[in-house]
């Protein structure tokens, strides 16, 4: 229970920053100003967006299939933040530790895709029909080559653990109770005979420890922008053209937990991004022959400062990919239809299973 | 006109150059963000030498300046207007309403000498209505009503589009009134006891 509350806390701060973050990098990139009225350089812009959504109507349409309509955004909702029980977030502290946690992620964030069609069907309006029509194609469409790049790093890991995935990933490996005799190598290459197992740092990452798996974090950043209808994959909701994709019928309060949903999405597809390839809660600073930075800027694991670091270097690599995303919204066009499936099908695909034959067989380098 | 199809050339270094480059372009526009355009008069040397930073002045606090010469808001200078009713005259929309007194006494003579001989005991200019074309102002003689540089002022009630510049209250409106009038059935009376006196003399 303590998990739960604690996580949603996290969370709905995260996406307030998040959302305020949107509009003042939006804002700068466009050079504009963004919200400056609301408290100093209009931080709490979004507290109170969310404060304005809270107090207005909730307009349930006459013609709405009432129920489905009202269930979607919890199921939504409750979809994606199932999704943070098993992330993460310090050496110690996961709210669910799961043995096969990324096969439960992926399992659990396609429940969103029911949600979206219950959410665009239940609104008995066009516009929300192929709003959520489009989003379930192209989220059934991108799982594929996300799930392909997800499989290379844990075929690379040999793991379904978020937890022992991390470990792998930094100086402090063998504290995780299985790994203690695991060694890290160079590029994950025994035969190059660079010992990096108590190096630590950037060079224990998942991208450097199989470089391989660079490839597969590109196919997957790419993907999970699709996922969470995120520019410039965001045809669901294209503004200029559906309105608001599928939820277009919504206001007030449910609005808010869509709203919620959809940043919560971005800020889980960030997060396992990170975990998975960028080195999870470890630090990026090697240990350099006596200069033990790795050391000491992971703390000690169960004690206050192995929290605060690894919540700190997680944190701010999610952070990181999240500015990326919304960069690549303010930059890039939107995507049509037939090229979103091109670029699915026919490019990350094919892409995405010769990354995991090559990873399969970096594995076999590697022990 | 035949149409020529344009050939991309489609590989995938092309592709990641250009995505690249874009991203550039906003990360300059991001970094830059910390300039600040500042609030300038066109013939001010920097106005076109901003090229970076935000664009955005914070209106109400910050303004670009406006003309000297611009037509914006009148403002009448009562103690210098000698209550010609040229302006009125002139007005294409006829926005100002003026009704004069003849003063009974000496008022003094307004900032560049001319005497005063007339009270307003109306001057409004109906903001809503004037189209701000500056008539008004070149006709006064003695240059009392101007343009200033204010032209934020909406209202929420039309009414308050309505200017008065009179100086004077309906109670000194009406005594001036009652002492032009009693003045005038003295003149009156002397000119009638004038007229009697020259019907008894031819
Ligand atoms: S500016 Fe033109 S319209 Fe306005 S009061 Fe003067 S004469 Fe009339
Ligand atoms: S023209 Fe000038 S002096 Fe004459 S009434 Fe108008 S404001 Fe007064």
């Amino acid at each position: 229970m303590l998990a739960f509350v604690l996580t949603l806390v996290l969370l709905l701060s995260i996406v307030i920053v998040l959302a305020y973050a949107e509009r003042k990098v939006a804002a700068f990139m466009q050079d504009r100003m963004g919200p400056t009225e609301a408290g100093p350089y209009g931080s709490l812009q979004s507290v109170l967006d969310v404060l304005k959504l809270l107090q207005k109507e909730d307009i349930v349409p006459a013609a709405a299939d009432k129920k489905l309509f009202k269930l979607a955004p919890i199921l939504i909702f409750a979809a994606v933040f199932a999704g943070f029980a098993v992330i993460p977030f310090t050496p110690d502290l996961v709210p669910a530790g799961i043995g096969i946690g990324v096969f439960y992620l992926l399992a659990i964030i396609s429940l969103d895709v029911v949600g979206l069609l219950m959410a665009g069907w239940g609104s008995n309006n066009k516009y929300a029909m192929l709003g959520a029509m489009r989003s379930v194609a192209q989220i059934v469409s991108y799982e594929i080559p996300a799930g392909l790049a997800i499989l290379a790093a844990v075929m690379v890991c040999q793991s379904l653990d978020f937890q022992e995935i991390s470990y792998q990933q930094g100086a402090i490996m063998n504290q995780f109770p299985g790994l203690e005799y695991e060694m890290n190598w160079l590029f994950g290459i025994e035969a190059l005979g660079i010992n990096t197992t108590t190096i630590g740092g950037i060079t224990t990452w998942n991208i450097f420890r199989a470089p391989i798996l660079l490839v597969a974090f590109v196919i997957y950043f790419i993907a999970s922008l699709a996922e969470s209808n995120r520019a410039p994959f965001d045809i669901p909701e294209a503004e200029s053209e559906l309105v608001a994709g599928f939820h277009v019928e919504y206001s007030g309060f449910r609005f808010a937990i869509l709203f919620l949903a959809e940043y919560s999405m971005m800020v889980l597809v960030s997060l396992v991004a990170v975990i998975l390839f960028l080195g999870s809660w470890n630090t990026p600073l090697p240990n350099i022959g006596p200069l033990s930075l790795a050391y000491w800027t992971t703390g000690t694991v169960g004690e206050l400062s192995g929290i605060l670091w690894g919540g700190f270097w997680l944190l701010s690599k999610t952070f990181v990919l999240l500015f990326l995303q919304l960069q690549i919204r303010w930059t890039y066009p939107r995507l049509r239809v037939d090229q979103l499936m091109h670029l699915c099908w026919k490019v990350l695909t094919p892409i995405a299973l010769a990354v995991v034959l090559v990873a399969g067989i970096w594995r076999l380098l590697m022990i | 006109m035949e149409q020529k199809a344009i050939r991309h050339k489609l590989s995938i270094w092309n592709a990641v150059k250009s995505l690249v480059s874009g991203l550039q372009l906003t990360w300059r526009h991001f970094k830059n963000a910390k300039n600040r355009r500042t609030p300038e008069y066109v013939t001010d040397k920097n106005y076109f030498n901003q090229p970076d930073g935000l664009v955005t002045l914070t209106y109400p606090y910050e303004a670009i300046p406006v003309p000297d010469n611009g037509r914006y808001r009148l403002h009448n200078e009562i103690d210098d207007c000698i209550v010609c009713d040229l302006c009125a005259k002139i007005c294409p929309v006829n926005c100002i309403t003026i009704e004069s007194v003849k003063a009974t006494e000496d008022i003094g003579t307004t900032s560049d000498g001319t005497k005063k001989r007339l009270y307003a005991p109306v001057f409004d200019i109906d903001m809503a209505k004037c189209c701000y074309c500056g008539l008004c102002t070149t006709v006064c003689p003695t240059d009392c009503l101007t343009m200033t540089p204010v032209y934020d002022f909406a209202e929420v009630d039309i009414k308050n589009m309505i200017y008065h510049f009179t100086d004077l209250s309906p109670e000194q409106a009406e005594e001036k009134k009652q002492l032009l009038a009693k003045q005038q059935e003295e003149m009156a009376a002397a000119k009638a006891a004038a007229l009697a006196a020259r019907k008894q003399q031819g």
